[in-house]
């Protein structure tokens, strides 16, 4: 999948990859799409919890080896 | 409107302080309103290193000398084995990448969570304004905390 921008995340915990995702997520347009990286598996829950809660849309997850790819559409 | 969090910090140790301010910091990332209200234990979060205010009574003196405020010196509520145990819990976290207390105050600060001192504990401890980090955007009582914990959604205490 595509993106317009990469968050890379890898080695942090909890609260950290979603309190990274809210500040990245306004440096995208509305329509971009904002991929992130992860291997903390609570990010699984989390970024779609994330997503709407603030309206985001939570497109889809790839799990590699022991990573997690997470793709968000900024909405609004 | 943003749904509002209010957490109470009564506690003074380290591992419920961190905590609290994930809690804070993952309510700010989801676009909510966060205050934590700092009182008795909890002030030494938000207390400087260094006392600067002068202490009045013998007793607020022995206080302040037993229980000196600070981040660096909150203790793990178990295992804190004369503070052995606060040091190895910080070197794990420092080894695990999970920002420290000290940090994580600063970036919950940046993502706008608000810090609220207790005036009646400040009082009883004899710990005035001066001997608060600046973070502490207000002082106020119960009356501030339960008008917003009204409004609030999600209302901890910790």
């Amino acid at each position: 999948m595509k993106a317009d921008a990469i968050l890379d995340t890898l080695g942090l915990y909890c609260p950290m990859p979603i309190v990274k995702t809210a500040k990245k997520i306004k440096d995208l347009k509305i329509g971009q799409v904002l991929e992130v990286i992860s291997d903390d598996e609570g990010i699984k829950e989390d970024m779609p919890a994330w997503c709407r809660r603030t309206g985001n849309e939570f497109l889809r997850i790839e799990e590699g080896e022991g990573e997690y790819r997470v793709y968000v559409r900024k909405l609004k | 409107m943003a749904e509002k969090v209010n957490i109470i910090v009564f506690s003074g140790d380290l591992d419920k302080v961190l905590a609290a301010f994930n809690l804070a910091l993952g309510a700010a990332a989801m676009e909510m309103k966060v205050t934590l209200f700092f009182t008795f234990w909890g002030l030494n979060v938000i207390r400087k290193d260094k006392k600067v205010s002068r202490t009045r009574g013998i007793m607020r003196k022995i206080l302040s000398l037993v229980n000196r405020g600070g981040v660096r010196r909150l203790p793990l509520s178990r295992l804190n084995m004369g503070g052995l145990g606060r040091s190895m819990m910080k070197k794990l976290m420092e080894d695990s990448k999970i920002p420290s207390l000290e940090e994580t105050i600063k970036m919950a600060q940046q993502m706008g969570v608000e810090f609220v001192a207790c005036t009646t504990t400040m009082g009883m401890m004899g710990i005035s304004r001066e001997d608060l980090i600046p973070e502490v955007g207000r002082l106020a009582g119960v009356a501030t905390y339960l008008g917003e914990a009204t409004e609030g959604k999600i209302n901890l205490f910790i």
